[in-house]
């Protein structure tokens, strides 16, 4: 699945004309996408100063940050939508982040590589770490310091006291509904208070 | 070497009275100003530029002598910001540099005569606010046919103007970059300007602001304030880079003077050389009215403090950048900004450049820094060629 078929994925799930925050925005592609072609507004937050850099370039709204400090920038209910896509995995204080992420939007939506996916599986049942397309890192490089399964992420959002509107998974440029936490390498959830 | 060549100053005069914060009127003034590039037909591509506290209208380029020879060291202060080529692009946008009143660089200020009493203004030039010279900036633009600012820049104080265009003439700024700037002063910050202003004021040659009737310039007083502005735009550790505990004319190892008067240490040396520079060119009662206009600076305060309410009458797409080793003007001042805008769902990218200059890195040519600048400048340029 390139970043393009996911991006028409994720936006599908964005309301049109949403007020978006996009956590770890990079390069700020999908907010470009999302003005483009489904008339939102928002913010990206990147650490980056290159992708910073290409936010500004592309005219997309970047506040430069690291996440690890929170959101305390932003009021409660600020934004309609806040994007958190493969990001997560990435941070020290996830379930921080994820009640953040909640206070500070009606709707959050995160993806992260589901460490499920069935050649994972059979990768640890091997003996070694997984390494794949999705997940590209050796265990001693790797920037994922949160290694999470599509279940998994299931059961801290009922802890979070979050209500999951839809989930699913992705693979190879489709979207996978059917036993998403064997056969996608990637998740997706949306989710809001309940 | 200057990519924009030999560049000269112009004037424009004024004969309609400009009415001040303060309530007290310049009944008559002339503002020094420069151009670099040129106006387009539609007149889209103006950037108004924004000096701070110790510049002037000359921004880019460089002076000519009698001999039209261009004049060593006359580099404008944001030379590598602004000519053609550059983050600010010359072949692209029309620059202009305001010398704002009460300045010492040929604008109308306080070693000119008082029309109404037919003597040097000295201590009796009116206090100008930044909002001042924001509406006197406003009387250039309109002689010069420019109505909309494709975008308006500022370093420091220069930020503060950039702030203030966007709140006074919403409709006027498309875009605002604000660079190492502060929604307005802190104690501490206000703190160090007092101590400048009564090194001047308690210099016996000061008479009251009006020492050019005795034919003296209060330089003890300017060189002590100066001193202590240039240790506060620099970090700790570039000063401890530049000039450690190195002395002057001695090796590590040697014993001291122990004087309490000579010079002993290399920074010693360097700030008194600064000073001195200073004060060969720097008026004192200009020091005074422009360290006001930083201290008063405060769009909340009609606000009840409300720096959120304040900024909703702002319209333009914002640019802050701050650097994480400015203490003068931190990186939390500028998140204040950022969120101010952010409060009222403006545009805005704030980016946070790592470099370890202190406030002095606005002037020089970290590549984040520039680079950032000039990818909003081609988006700038970009926009209003759609």
């Amino acid at each position: 699945m390139t970043d393009r078929d996911l991006h028409q994925v994720i936006a599908e799930l964005v309301p049109v004309g949403a007020h978006v925050l996009d956590l770890g925005c990079g390069n700020g592609a999908l907010l470009a996408y999302l003005r483009d072609h489904r008339g939102c507004t928002g913010y990206g937050i990147e650490i980056d100063d290159a992708k910073v850099l290409t936010c500004v370039e592309r005219g997309v709204n970047v506040i430069q940050r690291n996440l690890e400090e929170g959101l305390s920038i932003f009021d409660d209910n600020s934004f309609d939508v806040v994007l958190q896509l493969d990001t997560l995995q990435h941070l020290r204080n996830t379930e921080a982040m994820l009640r953040e992420t909640a206070r500070v939007g009606r709707m959050g939506i995160v993806s992260f590589p589901n460490f499920a996916h069935w050649p994972h599986r059979l990768s640890v049942l091997r003996g070694r770490m997984p390494v794949s397309k999705s997940l590209p890192y050796q265990w001693y490089d790797t920037p994922n310091i949160r290694v999470a399964t599509f279940a998994d992420f299931e059961v801290l959002a009922r802890r979070n006291g979050l209500r999951i509107l839809s989930s699913f998974g992705t693979r190879t440029g489709s979207v996978v509904r059917r036993w998403p936490n064997l056969l996608a390498s990637t998740a997706v959830f949306q989710f809001d208070r309940s | 070497m200057s990519s924009l060549g030999v560049v000269t100053p112009a004037s424009m005069h004024f004969g309609t009275p400009l009415s001040l914060q303060s309530g007290a009127v310049l009944r008559d003034y002339t503002l020094m100003y420069e151009t670099y590039g040129r106006l387009n037909a539609d007149r889209s591509n103006a950037v108004l530029v924004c000096h701070a506290l110790n510049a002037s209208h000359h921004a880019a380029g460089l002076h000519a002598g009698d001999d039209g020879q261009p004049l060593p060291r006359s580099q404008g202060w944001w030379d590598n910001m602004i000519g053609p080529g550059k983050p600010l692009d010359t072949d692209r946008f029309f620059v202009i540099c305001i010398n704002n009143p009460g300045s010492c660089f040929g604008s109308t200020g306080p070693m000119h005569t008082n029309p109404d009493t037919g003597r040097i203004y000295g201590a009796d030039f009116p206090v100008a606010t930044v909002e001042d010279w924001v509406h006197a900036q406003a009387r250039v633009l309109d002689r010069l046919g420019i109505d909309t600012l494709a975008a308006v820049m500022g370093g420091s104080l220069g930020g503060m103007q950039a702030q203030a265009w966007a709140l006074l003439y919403p409709q006027r700024v498309r875009h605002c970059l604000v660079i190492a700037s502060a929604p307005n002063l802190s104690a501490q910050n206000i703190a160090f300007n007092e101590v400048a202003r009564r090194a001047i004021v308690t210099d016996p040659d000061f008479h009251h602001g009006h020492f050019y009737e005795h034919g003296v310039v209060p330089r003890r007083g300017l060189r002590v304030a100066r001193m202590i502005g240039h240790i506060t735009y620099l970090s700790d550790d570039v000063m401890d880079e530049k000039f450690g505990r190195e002395r002057v004319g001695r090796e590590m190892g040697d014993t001291p003077a122990y004087s309490t008067q000579d010079i002993e240490f290399q920074v010693e040396s360097y700030l008194r050389y600064q000073g001195d520079k200073f004060s060969d060119y720097f008026d004192a009662n200009t020091y005074l009215l422009i360290t006001r206009a930083l201290d008063y600076f405060d769009p909340a305060r009609s606000h009840g403090g409300d720096l959120t309410a304040a900024m909703a009458a702002a319209q333009a797409r914002f640019l802050v950048v701050s650097f994480t080793t400015d203490w003068r003007f931190s990186p939390a001042r500028s998140r204040e900004i950022v969120k101010a805008l952010l409060d009222n769902r403006r545009d805005v990218s704030y980016a946070e450049i790592d470099a370890p200059h202190g406030h002095d890195a606005f002037l020089l040519d970290d590549p984040r820094y520039h680079g950032v600048v000039r990818a909003c400048f081609k988006r700038i340029a970009q926009e209003h060629q759609a």
